[in-house]
């Protein structure tokens, strides 16, 4: 008993680490795939649960909510305002009604994180970006696009090429319904063909530059030209390509 | 220091291997409390400032694996090492036994019972893909995107896993105030050990012995 009981004995432990880290690789490799299986069989038990807790398990086609401020940022439908300044010709200050009363797009796309998670088929609905442009008549020396948002940390870029994109807009629709506090409303900015970090929530100013000025994470290591990339699974792949 | 000691009371961890401990475990708490207020709506709601908990959970999670690897610089720490990789006849329907009918009549263990080695062994397994793919997720240059999406759904679900089994280690360590008073002060009394580990408190025995007899 004294020699088995001791150092003796099969490498058990061993192999299970070998055996989970083989599993974690195979999964990396084939999680995308897994996940797009199991999104519709998760929504649906998802939808069908009261409690809500399914939506919050990984691929249940949730978002997670990502917010930089010490708060939870706020402004009512009457007290919110968008600035349109910079090198432009008319500065614009715009109510939500304001927006809501100029003319209006509608695009259904995948939300895709740069981390890695999706949500598929997301309505997002308002004005294009480049509607606001037209109507501020930007400056021959204006180049670039800078967000600005109420929580005060937040910002963006764009190139003027890419923001005048036919999939680049402000929102202040999302599935039908208002753009909710947490998803960036009353309006969000949506630039459907990068990753989200890209479409800034609470979205309160947009300012043209003569140069593109990175925003938060950019300065903090993310790429500020966040093409979703070819071999992400998208079927929607960016129109003509800049 | 064991002189010092009551009779009755046997050495189970040295310094070295508390501090493994401790020091792993602050760190794990540090990435499972920052990772709840990263993923659940609620909690995220609540305090925000995503920059500082992206921060503190990368650099707890990265460090996760130093206090071992330090450790290993100590005997006792490389000889636990050693005890919890290898399982014995003893350990063959072990845990089995302990979830039907308790830790103390599943029959003898050794210094690490079964469910102690598997967990042990899980915990290691997973903590090292989640160093992967976590590390996939924060250099985002390093893979592309479909790969990222497997590794940030992987790391989502072993997430949870992580959190069952750290529950359950809580919760066998809040059932035993003995264990941890072991955990915290290195020293058991030998009734547990008899109780808990006998083939171990056997192998104490002789150890002793032999040194009389020296």
């Amino acid at each position: 008993m004294d020699k088995e009981g001791g150092l003796a004995g099969k490498p058990v432990g061993r192999r299970v680490v070998i055996g989970v880290s083989a599993l974690g690789a195979l999964g990396v490799a084939f999680g995308a795939r897994i996940e797009s299986g199991l999104n519709g069989v998760l929504s649906t038990i998802s939808a069908h649960d009261p409690t809500g807790i399914t939506s919050l398990l990984p691929g249940g086609g949730g978002f997670q909510f990502y917010n930089v401020a010490s708060f939870l940022p706020y402004r009512s439908d009457q007290d919110y305002r968008l600035t349109v300044d910079g090198l432009v010709d008319h500065p614009t200050s715009y109510t939500l009604a304001d927006l809501e009363a100029l003319p209006q797009t509608t695009l259904v796309r995948d939300v895709q994180c740069v981390t890695g998670w999706r949500v598929p088929n997301t309505e997002f609905g308002g004005v294009l970006l480049s509607e606001l442009l037209d109507r501020a008549g930007v400056k021959p020396e204006g180049k670039a696009l800078r967000f600005t948002c109420f929580d005060n940390i937040y910002s963006e870029s764009l190139t003027l090429a890419e923001a005048r994109r036919p999939d680049v807009m402000v929102a202040h629709q999302m599935d039908n319904a208002p753009v909710t506090r947490d998803h960036g409303g009353p309006v969000r900015l949506y630039v459907a063909p990068m990753y989200f970090y890209k479409s800034a929530k609470w979205l309160s100013g947009i300012t043209v530059t003569d140069r593109v000025m990175p925003g938060y994470w950019e300065q903090n290591g993310y790429d500020v030209e966040a093409w979703v990339g070819r071999s992400n699974g998208r079927t929607d792949a960016p129109i003509d390509g800049e | 220091m064991a002189r010092t000691h009551p009779v009755d009371e046997l050495r189970r961890f040295s310094t070295a291997e508390r501090w493994v401990h401790r020091t792993t475990s602050t760190l794990m708490m540090l990435a499972i409390l920052t990772a709840l207020f990263l993923y659940v709506p609620g909690f995220a709601e609540l305090v925000g400032r995503r920059l500082l908990l992206v921060t503190v959970h990368e650099w707890s999670g990265i460090l996760l694996p130093l206090p071992l690897a330090v450790g290993l610089f100590f005997k006792g720490v490389r000889a636990d090492m050693r005890a919890l990789d290898r399982f014995g006849p003893q350990d063959k329907g072990w845990v089995w036994r302990a979830m039907r009918h308790g830790t103390g009549t599943a029959g003898p263990a050794g210094k690490f019972n079964a469910g102690q080695k598997l967990y042990s062994a899980l915990i290691a397994g997973l903590v090292v893909v989640m160093l992967g793919t976590g590390v996939m997720m924060w250099f985002t240059a390093l893979s592309p995107l479909n790969l990222r999406t497997g590794a940030s759904y992987v790391h989502d679900w072993l997430a949870l896993v992580i959190g069952v089994l750290v529950l359950g280690h809580i919760r066998m360590a809040m059932k035993d105030p003995e264990s941890r008073h072991g955990m915290r002060t290195g020293w058991v009394t030998r009734s547990w050990a008899r109780r808990e580990h006998r083939l171990w408190e056997q192998e104490q025995d002789q150890e002793q012995d032999q040194e009389q007899q020296k």
